[in-house]
């Protein structure tokens, strides 16, 4: 009896959960395998299409000749290197039409022109004619004509089927594009966003843990920039630093911090004299760092408040019996009661940092010295049209990726393990 | 007193009417003011004066009458020996001098003599200085779309730093860019689409999740613990990872510029989240229900309509906000998938606008406005169930 209920439990569970976990395979990990597949092809922008054999109709009459009509179709391959096969040509005939000296190769049955135009190579065109007669006399509607579309199917290899593989993209991801520099753009943005929106979650949460009029707004006025959109925020921010126009090097020079405006999101180091050494800052890949602590700590706010908010009061009150200060209130109590999380918060937000695309993208594009591997896989894929290439620098940050995971769940595990 | 806890005090304090002061001035320069100096010794010479004088003065005098005096003080001063400016330029001024000797006011020499009082003093007036600061640096970009949205293109390039707001003139013409995004740019079917295709992601979100999270949580199968720990695994993966793949496949399907190929994948990644919040709270919730209903012959689907769904309204609002957001915010897939603009969402029609350098940044703006409006407002009415998907899916972002 319950062996019954257990199997009907589980062939319900099976139906409720089925539909989640097929969108989820067929748009998730399929292309994460799919990856794989395509990072050891050679694979352009424009082989992915598939060839298509392509018709246009032009209908002419002839002079001296009413009751008859030329029929024009312009053929082609739409590919240019793919062929395509056995290519089947329909085209429908008005009634009381019949086409007069047809090609061998094609046949008439019931008001209907078949064709079979064999195998097309790559690039192939051909102007096709058939000449068209009044069966009953009376003149052929050529906008009739006209409006039927012919239709043509055929047979070509998809370059994505095919077994050809090769290493190149993987030789080039390493040896040809800079690999090194795009990764350690990718670590230094990663980290220093990382830390950065951690450490001013750690301030506003203090901050708003603290009783103030008007702490309530100040809570919600901290998730804007998490809330709002990235596209209105990064234009809005790229207006606000534009070099000639924009607010705050307008501002900065109107009150002589400046004397010469800083394009910031344009420039790629810039040199500080700093007691007595000159240094190079990276100040394009700093902005925009800074754009992503500004949009990214209110997250680490949010959790670190969540958890301030559950420590005792009493742990305060006895520390104050103990006569500690602020200071050491926060040292010794609000410190070790947060580092659980801030430890979490750092790998999770690492993990996404590390796969950030739209604010680099949106701010820079990739120029002046910002260019992240993610945003690598979209120069690579769509501005260089290289889609293997693509995949390939893909397959590398699902790498780096799964590394991180591991020692994130190693790290995590152990934490379980200790409590 | 100690006169460790003196010079703490008078120097954060003075910094901190600094901060304020200029801020003001930032503000005010952004009017088309013109004000070219912040004059920092000044005004930290008066802060360390007010302080001291609020220490000498104690409560000799009731501390209305005190601030206002102190605020009179350093309003004449700063208005008539350093710089003449509009009357409204002084009276923010006064205002931020009444504030400034109000939380003065809680310290007195009795207080600077007790322990720990420079460690206070300066977690005091950092506490107010960064409210100040955090509330100025968050919002001002906000303040700035929203400015400049209403200003020209001519009255920017003259002078870049004069947000002030010209409204006498017709309500046409300040809501000009406003009109031209909705006429010219079609804006209007933006707005559509992009609430299409979020409400739509939501509808489909929870119609796929809240079985499978009910399964989840519920029922005994083979492989739900591995199912349940993949969930969050595969929700790290980024999105940037799938484009590719997608991208090929969705051009050889023709799903590329449809809508319901952008549903299809906002769907996709939104539900691992989905059913992981959605399960955390079906646990939560007594099983004698079920059993109850079991014992009436309810089948699963009358047990989530009848039982589960009517107890987890909060916890659903929570994954149907956040999945809205996600959704209305989304660019990635947006940039990937669609060129054609009869099918843009908003987010990639700003983008779009934004790639022709001849765009007037007023109607940028305007559509940025557009696009935010809705989430913030959004937000700050539901922040409760909103804050609570924030947290959940927070690993996400």
């Amino acid at each position: 009896m319950s062996d019954t209920l257990s199997k009907i439990e589980k062939k319900t569970a099976y139906i409720l959960i089925l539909p989640a976990v097929f969108l989820v395979f067929s748009i998730i990990l399929f292309p994460i395998f799919a990856n794989v597949w395509i990072s050891f092809k050679e694979v352009g922008l424009k082989d992915i299409r598939i060839p298509e054999p392509r018709a246009k109709k032009i209908v002419k009459s002839i002079k001296d000749n009413p009751d008859q009509l030329k029929v024009i179709y312009k053929l082609r391959n739409s590919s240019l290197i793919l062929e395509i096969r056995d290519v089947k040509f329909q085209d429908k005939l008005p009634k009381n039409i019949k086409p007069i000296n047809l090609d061998e190769r094609c046949r008439v049955k019931s008001n209907k022109i078949y064709c079979d135009f064999g195998n097309w190579e790559a690039k192939y065109k051909e102007n096709f004619q058939i000449l068209l007669k009044s069966s009953d006399g009376k003149q052929i509607n050529k906008k009739e004509l006209k409006t039927i579309k012919p239709k043509l199917t055929g047979k070509s290899d998809n370059i994505l089927l095919n077994t050809n593989f090769t290493f190149k993209n993987f030789k080039k991801v390493f040896f040809q594009n800079e690999f090194f520099d795009l990764l350690s753009t990718t670590f230094y943005y990663t980290f220093f966003g990382t830390i950065g929106s951690i450490v001013f979650g750690i301030l506003t949460a203090q901050l708003v843990n603290q009783k103030f009029f008007g702490r309530t707004f100040m809570r919600s006025v901290l998730l804007f920039p998490y809330v709002g959109p990235v596209v209105a925020l990064a234009y809005t921010w790229e207006l606000l630093l534009d070099p000639y126009s924009g607010t705050l090097n307008n501002l900065l020079m109107n009150f002589q911090v400046i004397q010469e405006p800083l394009n910031l999101l344009g420039q790629k180091y810039l040199k500080i004299n700093f007691f007595g050494f000159d240094l190079k800052l990276r100040l394009a890949l700093t902005t925009v760092i800074i754009f992503e602590i500004w949009r990214y700590f209110p997250l680490a706010f949010l959790f670190i408040l969540a958890r301030l908010q559950a420590v005792p009061k009493e742990l305060y009150e006895a520390a104050e019996v103990d006569g500690a200060g602020p200071l050491q209130k926060f040292i010794s109590i609000t410190l070790p009661q947060i580092t659980a999380v801030i430890s979490i918060l750092f790998m999770i937000r690492f993990i996404w940092n590390f796969n950030k695309f739209e604010d680099i993208f949106l701010l820079t594009g990739g120029a002046s010295g910002t260019r992240t591997l993610p945003i690598n896989v979209y120069e690579q894929g769509f501005t260089i049209s290289d889609i293997g290439m693509g995949s390939a620098v893909s397959i590398v940050i699902v790498a780096l990726l799964l590394l991180f995971m591991f020692v994130y769940f190693k790290l995590i595990g152990k934490r379980v393990d200790e409590s | 007193m100690k006169a460790k806890s003196l010079i703490y005090y008078a120097l954060i304090s003075s910094m901190f009417l600094f901060s304020l002061v200029s801020i003001w001035k930032i503000l005010v320069t952004l009017q088309g003011v013109e004000l070219k100096n912040f004059n920092f010794v000044i005004i930290i010479t008066l802060g360390i004066a007010i302080s001291l004088l609020n220490l000498i003065v104690g409560e000799k005098l009731n501390y209305l009458i005190k601030s206002t005096l102190f605020a009179f003080i350093f309003t004449f001063v700063d208005g008539y020996l350093v710089q003449i400016m509009p009357i409204w330029y002084n009276i923010g001024i006064f205002a931020i001098l009444i504030l400034f000797s109000l939380k003065t006011n809680k310290y007195s020499q009795k207080f600077l003599a007790s322990e720990h009082s420079s460690q206070i003093v300066v977690f005091d007036f950092l506490t107010l200085f960064g409210i100040v600061l955090f509330s100025f640096v968050i919002l001002f970009p906000f303040y700035m779309m929203l400015i400049t949205s209403f200003k020209t293109q001519a009255a920017l390039l003259i002078n870049p730093l004069d947000f002030s707001i010209n409204f006498k003139q017709d309500f046409k013409e300040l809501f000009k860019s406003y009109f031209v995004i909705f006429d010219t740019y079609k804006f209007g079917r933006y707005i559509l689409i992009s609430t299409f295709v979020s409400v739509g992601t939501v509808i489909v979100t929870l119609l796929f999740a809240i079985p499978a999270a009910y399964a989840v949580a519920r029922l005994n199968f083979f492989g739900k613990n591995f199912l349940s720990t993949s969930i969050l695994i595969i929700y790290m993966f980024p999105a940037i990872v799938l484009v590719i793949p997608l991208y090929t496949v969705f051009s050889q399907l023709g799903l590329r510029n449809s809508v319901g190929g952008l549903l299809i994948v906002y769907t996709a990644t939104t539900l691992p989240v989905a059913i992981y919040m959605l399960q955390g709270y079906f646990r939560s919730i007594p099983k004698e229900l079920e059993e109850a209903a079991i014992m009436d012959k309810l089948n699963w689907f009358g047990i989530i309509i009848k039982i589960i769904l009517p107890l987890s309204i909060p916890a659903i609002s929570s994954v149907a906000l956040y999945v809205f957001m996600i959704a209305w915010n989304e660019f990635l897939f947006s940039l990937m998938f669609l060129d054609n603009p009869n099918s843009f969402t908003l987010s990639r029609a700003i983008q779009y606008l934004s790639g022709d350098a001849e765009t007037p940044r007023q109607y940028l703006m305007a559509g940025s406005v557009v696009v935010t409006i809705p989430v913030l407002l959004i937000f700050v009415y539901f922040e409760k169930y909103l804050v609570s998907g924030l947290t959940a899916g927070s690993v996400k972002g």
